[in-house]
Parts: structure tokens; C-alpha cells; sequence
């Protein structure tokens, strides 16, 4: 079989309603392991071990197994005893909770970043734990992990065609649909270049960024 | 340069040296080298005469090390040529142009040359003993035997026979000093260069290294160029120091005459500070 | 509930097929890791770029459409056909072969300066310094990022699973559709996952133990809760170096 450009033309509109997909999920997914990573985070230094313990082994459960287990985990056992989701949905809340273990580390390593002499001085000027926390440690670790987040929004874009196994029909669900219906080849090419076109001016952005923000 | 070459004396430990003829076997030919824009060296000449021990002598900063790592290729000069034993270090003719030398050439005259590190830069992934085998077998091409035959004889001459089977992180400063002194000799070179070999030491530990030095200079006919801080090794051991300031010789001679009667201020100032 | 007939005869060969997936593709991922990794660092300029150029395309491409795309866009332009779970295999080494070529090129970078200048000194050419030398220092400093590296390599083995291979996952959802029920299947298909994770990570401790006695060093302890990621300076789920302000 030989390239056939009409094929490619077939396909863009399709292409363009799975970009719009892709985005929705990753925009979603992002904000929840962006949200939930600080709570685990800050979970992880609380002072009792009956808060530590549990968030430590779920995220360590979480970060070491299959994101797309996970996300057949949440389509088909969550609905037996809770809500029923869409696919999108799905894939939303499984990108954003597998993801959200990583993002906790990044945190971690923000946190453990600002000098302990900053803790030391909040608490010489007994400002409230939640004061600490939201005007002292938390300002001076974003500047630190915002180039890793970054990373991490590309990873989950690099990751999020797996939504297509639950029937979301993102970039690459519209393009094995496509394949099928019509008998050809090229959308996954598209695709598949797509995602190089999006993911290496984003990381070489965020490279500038790490180099402005982190010293 | 004197006339007199007296080292002559051969050892089993460095019997493959070529024979000392007392020809000029280093020459810096108008050799400038800058780092940042800050010139290190400005249009050097000197030369070194085989079987010599050459202290080179200088405030920081002077070029002295530069020197050295010159003459090792660890850095290419800027402008201007060095050779060794005749040949061309980091050049070589070709059509009758000189031209960057090619790696190959660059090792053919580099094996003559050997090297002794401030820092010792053992490996650390070796112990004792593999540290010394290891550039014979595989440089010099060495059966095992032969090489570890070499290495024990070059141990048991800086006292450290007992020391084989350890990794050099077990070792103190000064040991580990006399091993990378045993590793260079074991590649029977005909230079050696000494880059401030006792300045990373504990001053307890300075003497055992230095005596290591001194038995190698009376009883080899290594070419020895030496940067050093320790003025009375320098006086014990040349033929001839060089005075350096701004990268340029400010003044060369005898040890009994630089450290004696220097001619010049510079040289006077400097040696009242140090001494 | 699950019979112990259905487990043998659908789950162990899954795990089995997963077990072989993994091997295979971390055995080619390696050994892109050192080529690449190497090659980065080459004193040409036209190698570099190229070798850069895999890292920067490979690390920038989405693991599962290049494998829908070699098992089975390949098969269709080029009348190549992969024999089972090869197409799986090449396209988890290749990608994460690029982003373990940052953790060897990391590693080399951080062997100091002054050991290859020994190793110039004793005249070893640059191939006997990067075996000799460079190359056994830096080997404790690539096994914990290696180790997080392989643990990502065998959860990505799950995506070969859509490529109809029958590993575990597979097996998982063919178990799903014949006997109707999926909670005990996927949990118990995620604790397997977390076990081999954790046996692997247990492998990897034990070969870091080894090589850094090996050149003199002492092993970091790391407790029961410490978990099964190694820390590391260099990221191998981003293939960067860092985690931001982890310095």
C-alpha cells in the first residue's frame, strides 16, 4: 500500500475533534494531580503516622502500577458500587490521580527545598500553621516546581492516548476509528507526528523556563 | 643549559628508558595559550635538555601548571608548537604545513610522557595494584604477568607493598600520592611531570612523598619537570629552576644561583616570600 | 469469584508473556541507553546531533501510538511483519532506551574531570578510557534512575495488551468478558504489577549494593516505608535531570 494524502485530508476533521479531546483530558487531568499532589504532599509531613502511612502505601500503590489497569479499574469496577462516568471522565480522574503521585514528589522536593531557617522564623513569629504554609513555604517552593510540573503535563499528554482503551475518543481513538471504518493507514502517522510536534517545543520551552526560574 | 648530565645510574625498575644523551629533548616554541581572554602564557620559548630535573618556580597564576597540562595535551596551546624528542606534540607536518595533529600521532608522542597529579587521581573503581597493571596491559600491551610483576617491584620502591589489594579510598593522602608516583613510572616514560604533587597533602605526610621523588631523581634518568611550592626539594633535586611571572621565563639558572643570587628583583621578592 | 483452573490457565501465562515483554524490551532499552548515552558525548559534532536527535524525537513521542504505528501502520508501508509481541518490544526499547541515554549521559558527565585527565595521562585511548574508566565510575550513579526507569518499563509493558499480545492485562480483560465480574480481576491484576515492581526494585537494590562496594563505597540505607522509587538526580519518567528544586 502506498501514502495517500486524500486519506490524510479525509481524516483531519476527525483529527481536530481529537485534539480537542486530548486537551480537554490533559487540561482536567492536570489540575487534579497538580490539586491532589500538594495534598498528598503536605499529608506526607503531617505529624501523625495514621495520616502518613495511608497516603504513603496508596500513592506508592498507585505510582507502581499500570495507568491503564487503573483506568480499567475506574471504568468498569468503580460503577458495581459508585458514580458511572464517562469515558473522558474516566480517563480525567485516572490521568490526574496516577499522575498526582508524581506531582507529590515534585512538591516533596519543593518543600524540602526552602531552608529550614524559613520554618524556624514562622514559628518564632507564631504565625498560624496555615499562614506558614500559604504565605512562607508554599510561595517559595512554586518558583521551585513549576518547570517540573511542566515535565509532567507532558508526560500525561504522552500518556493519554491510553484513554482510548476505555472508548475515549481521543487523538489516537479518532484515528483507530478512522483506520477501521475506512481501510487505511495514515492517521496513526498523523497522529503519532502530531504529538512530536506538540511535546518537543513544550519541552524545550520548559527547559528555558527551569533555566530562568530555578536560581 | 649546563653541560653536565650526572644521572645516568640505571635501575631494574626503569631499565627500558632510551639512553640519556643530554640533547634537548622539550621545546616550547613561542607558545601562548589564553583561558577567557586572559593570557596564561605570552609567546613562551624554553627548552629542556634529556635526563634533567627542571623546578619551575613562580607566584600563582604565573603559567607554571599551564605548562605541564601543555606538555600532557591536556589543553592545545593557542599559538606556537612543542616538542618532544624531535617531534611535534599537538602537530604534525603534513604537505609541509603544520597542522593539528590527529589522535594518533598525539598518543605516538605522548607514551614518552608521564604525569603526577596534585589531586593523585587514582581510579577509584581499581585497587592498588589494578591502578598500576592497568595503562601497561592495556596502553603498553603488557601481558598480566609482566605488568604485574612491574607494578609489585615499583610498589615495594614507595613502600607500599603491603598496600595492593586495597582501593585507594582506604588509603591516606600521601599513600595514595605514591601509588599514582609507581602508576606513572610503570609506563617507563621518559618525562615525568610533577603538578605540585605535595600541595593536597597533610604536612605530616609531605616527607614520604618527597623522599619517594628524590630516590626516583638520583636513581633514574627521567626527564623531571616539577611545579612545586617546596623550595628546598627544588633546591635538592635540579639542575635548573625557571622563574615565571606573567607568563613569561623571568629568569633561569642553577638552584645554587636562582635560590643564591637570583638577578632579579622579581625573583628576589618572590623567593623572600615564600622561603 | 475465580477458579484456581481459570488463574493457570489465563493469568500465568499472562504473567509470563509480561515477564518476557519486560525482559526483552529493558534488554534493548539498555543497550540504546549506551549507545545513545555514549554517542551524545561523541567528539563529532554530526554524531552528536544525531544522537541528540533520537533523544529529543523518542523522549517527545507518545509510547502507545508508536506502537499501534509499528504493529500496524509498518506492516502496511513497508511489508514488514512483526512476529507477536516484537512490535511491543521495539517500541517500548526504543522510547525508553532515549530516555535512559540521559541517565548514561548524566552519569558520564558527573565523572570527574580529573579522572579522565588521569586517564589521558596514562595515554589510554578514548574507548579504553570509556570502558576502563568512565564507564565503571558511573555505573553505581545510573542504577537507582535505571531501577525507576525499569519499573515505568513494566507498567508500559501493560500497553502491549492493545496490541492484542496476552500479557496480563489481556488476559485480565478477556477474564473480565467471560466471566462478567471485574473487581477481584483488576485488583488482583494490580497487586501482581505492585509485586513484580517490588521484586524488581528488591533486584536492583542488590546489584547497587555490589557495584558500589565494588569501588569502595558504602551502600545508602533506605527503610522498610522508604518506598520502591530510588531518589535520584535524574528524572526517568521526564528524562530530565532534576526534579526542579530537588537540588
Amino acid at each position: 500500500m502506498n501514502w495517500d494524502w486524500s486519506n490524510v485530508d479525509a481524516f483531519m476533521p476527525r483529527f481536530w475533534d481529537g485534539v480537542l479531546v486530548t486537551l480537554q483530558a490533559l487540561a482536567g487531568g492536570a489540575v487534579i494531580a497538580f490539586v491532589l499532589g500538594l495534598i498528598w504532599a503536605i499529608a506526607l509531613r503531617s505529624p501523625t503516622r495514621w495520616v502518613r502511612w495511608p497516603v504513603a502505601a496508596f500513592t506508592e500503590f498507585i505510582r507502581n502500577t499500570p495507568l491503564l489497569v487503573q483506568l480499567f479499574f475506574l471504568f468498569y469496577v468503580v460503577p458495581e458500587w459508585g458514580p458511572s462516568m464517562s469515558p473522558l471522565v474516566t480517563g480525567i480522574v485516572g490521568l490526574g490521580l496516577h499522575y498526582s503521585t508524581y506531582t507529590s514528589e515534585v512538591y516533596r522536593a519543593g518543600i524540602e527545598g526552602v531552608p529550614a531557617g524559613q520554618w524556624e522564623a514562622a514559628t518564632a513569629l507564631s504565625l498560624p500553621k496555615r499562614r506558614t504554609w500559604t504565605a512562607v513555604i508554599l510561595p517559595q517552593a512554586v518558583r521551585r516546581v513549576i518547570p517540573a510540573l511542566g515535565n509532567y503535563v507532558i508526560v500525561m499528554l504522552k500518556e493519554s492516548p491510553q484513554l482510548a482503551a476505555i472508548g475515549a475518543l481521543e487523538m489516537l481513538g479518532e484515528a483507530r476509528g478512522f483506520s477501521n471504518e475506512t481501510f487505511t493507514f495514515e492517521a496513526i502517522s498523523i497522529v503519532g507526528l502530531a504529538f512530536i510536534v506538540i511535546a518537543y517545543p513544550a519541552s524545550v520551552l520548559l527547559r528555558v523556563l527551569e533555566r530562568r526560574l530555578v536560581r | 643549559m649546563s653541560a653536565e648530565s650526572p644521572h645516568t645510574a640505571n635501575t631494574p625498575v626503569t631499565d627500558a628508558n632510551p639512553a640519556v644523551d643530554g640533547s634537548e629533548l622539550i621545546r616550547f616554541d613561542k607558545v601562548t595559550k589564553r583561558f577567557a581572554g586572559n593570557t596564561v602564557l605570552d609567546n613562551l620559548c624554553f627548552s629542556v635538555d634529556s635526563g634533567k630535573h627542571v623546578t619551575l618556580i613562580g607566584p600563582s597564576g604565573s603559567g607554571k601548571t599551564t605548562i605541564l597540562r601543555l606538555l600532557m595535551t591536556l589543553v592545545k596551546p593557542d599559538e606556537g608548537t612543542i616538542k618532544v624528542g624531535g617531534d611535534y606534540l599537538t602537530h604534525e607536518e603534513r604537505g609541509g604545513k603544520l597542522v593539528p595533529a590527529g589522535e594518533k600521532h598525539i598518543r605516538e608522542v605522548r607514551k614518552n610522557i608521564g604525569m603526577v597529579f596534585q589531586q593523585f587521581n587514582l581510579f577509584p573503581n581499581m585497587k592498588v595494584l589494578q591502578n598500576i597493571m592497568e595503562a601497561p596491559v592495556q596502553v603498553l600491551g603488557l601481558s598480566k604477568d609482566e605488568a604485574e610483576a612491574r607494578a609489585r617491584e615499583l610498589l615495594d620502591m614507595v613502600g607500599l607493598a603491603d598496600r595492593c589489594d586495597e582501593y585507594p579510598s582506604r588509603l591516606s593522602g600521601g599513600q595514595q600520592q605514591r601509588v599514582a608516583i609507581a602508576r606513572a613510572l610503570a609506563m617507563r616514560p621518559q618525562v615525568l611531570l610533577l603538578d605540585e604533587v605535595t600541595s593536597a597533602l597533610d604536612p605530616e605526610l609531605v616527607a614520604g612523598v618527597l623522599d619517594v621523588l628524590r630516590d626516583v631523581a638520583r636513581t633514574t634518568d627521567i626527564t623531571m619537570l616539577c611545579v612545586t611550592h617546596e623550595m628546598n626539594f627544588a633546591r635538592d633535586i635540579s639542575d635548573q629552576v625557571l622563574m615565571f611571572d606573567g607568563g613569561k621565563v623571568v629568569e633561569s639558572g642553577s638552584p645554587e644561583k636562582i635560590f643564591g643570587d637570583p638577578d632579579h628583583d622579581r625573583t628576589r621578592e618572590f623567593l623572600s616570600a615564600v622561603l | 469469584m475465580m477458579t484456581g483452573a481459570f488463574f493457570e490457565n489465563w493469568f500465568l501465562p499472562g504473567i509470563w508473556i509480561t515477564l518476557q515483554v519486560t525482559f526483552f524490551s529493558a534488554a534493548l532499552a539498555f543497550v540504546v541507553s549506551f549507545v545513545v548515552g555514549v554517542l551524545r558525548a561523541a567528539p563529532s559534532r554530526i554524531v552528536r546531533i544525531l544522537a541528540g536527535a533520537y533523544f529529543e524525537i523518542f523522549r517527545s513521542t507518545s509510547s502507545l501510538v508508536f506502537m499501534f504505528w509499528i504493529a500496524f501502520t509498518v506492516p502496511m508501508l513497508f511489508h514488514i511483519q512483526f512476529y507477536g509481541m516484537a512490535a511491543g518490544v521495539l517500541a517500548l526499547g526504543l522510547t525508553y532506551g532515549a530516555y535512559g541515554s540521559e541517565i548514561v549521559r548524566g552519569a558520564l558527565a558527573a565523572v570527574p574531570a580529573a579522572q579522565r585527565e588521569a586517564g589521558i595521562a596514562l595515554n589510554f585511548t578514548r574507548i579504553q578510557r570509556l570502558r576502563r574508566i568512565e564507564i565503571p565510575q558511573a555505573w553505581p550513579e545510573m542504577l537507582p534512575p535505571f531501577n525507576n526507569l525499569l519499573i515505568e518499563l513494566l507498567k508500559g509493558t501493560s500497553l502491549i495488551s492493545l496490541i492484542t499480545v496476552a500479557d496480563m492485562t489481556f488476559s485480565g480483560n478477556l477474564l473480565r468478558l467471560v466471566k462478567g465480574e471485574s473487581a477481584p480481576i483488576y485488583t488482583l491484576l494490580l497487586v501482581l504489577y505492585f509485586v513484580l515492581a517490588f521484586l524488581l526494585t528488591r533486584g536492583m537494590r542488590l546489584l547497587e549494593r555490589r557495584a558500589k562496594a565494588k569501588i569502595g563505597q558504602a551502600p545508602e540505607k533506605t527503610g522498610l516505608f522508604g518506598g520502591l522509587r530510588s531518589r535520584s538526580s535524574i528524572d526517568a519518567v521526564t528524562g530530565t535531570a532534576g526534579t526542579g528544586g530537588a537540588k
